[in-house]
């Protein structure tokens, strides 16, 4: 799980080439509410700004019909769908797993096991 | 880093953990999404009848119930007749 969100923060956070700000994406939340927009900026909480946003399922859910851009927090995120091709998975398990080797996030790492 | 300031003096609508709806204007936040709210009202969506609005007035609501803080577009909202929606609340996350 720890590993999971570093390659989730990493992958969607700053990182000026590798960035996945500015590409559609569709954060699905704990509440079954399931949200398509641009990124716009996530931070270390997993906070999630999007722009222009919709709703997949606006018949079921007309709650949000005049609401244009949201800030998502970070502790109701169940997943985030990136575009696959925007997506290098190698690169990106090749980070995950030396982020996870670094002595802070490794030991981060075996509490959570 | 994100935040909220682009939203502040803007009105808002606030999905709660426990599945309410509160748009209001937004004064003030912190880090742990801490918000004040002015002259907020709650909007109680049900299947069998159009959209309630309750008057809540100044509200401070608790980070850790916030799911979603939405900027909300008055214009589009004006033109949305909110007595013809009908619409099951949304998922009560609190309790689980």
């Amino acid at each position: 799980m720890v590993c999971f969100y570093y390659f989730l923060v990493s992958t969607l956070r700053i990182e000026s080439r590798n960035t996945l700000i500015g590409h559609q994406v569709t954060v699905e939340l704990k509440n079954d509410l399931a949200i398509t927009g641009i990124l716009s900026s996530v931070d270390q909480f997993l906070n999630i700004k999007l722009d222009d946003i919709r709703v997949v399922d606006d018949t079921k859910y007309p709650h949000m019909m005049a609401v244009k851009n949201c800030f998502i927090r970070g502790s109701v995120v169940r997943y985030v769908q990136l575009p696959a091709s925007a997506v290098d998975t190698a690169l990106l398990q090749d980070a995950a797993r030396r982020e996870a080797q670094t002595p802070t996030t490794a030991a981060a790492h075996t509490m959570n096991r | 880093m994100t935040d909220l300031q682009k939203y502040v003096d803007l009105t808002v609508e606030i999905i709660t953990s426990d599945g309410r709806v509160i748009v209001g204007t937004l004064k003030g936040f912190d880090q742990t999404t801490n918000v004040i709210l002015a002259g907020c009202h709650e909007r109680i969506f049900s299947e069998n009848e159009g959209v309630e609005r309750v008057a809540l007035g100044l509200y401070i609501i608790r980070g850790d119930n916030i799911c979603l803080i939405g900027e909300l577009d008055q214009e589009r909202d004006a033109s949305i007749d909110l007595s013809e929606i009908r619409a099951a609340p949304i998922t009560d996350i609190s309790r689980r």
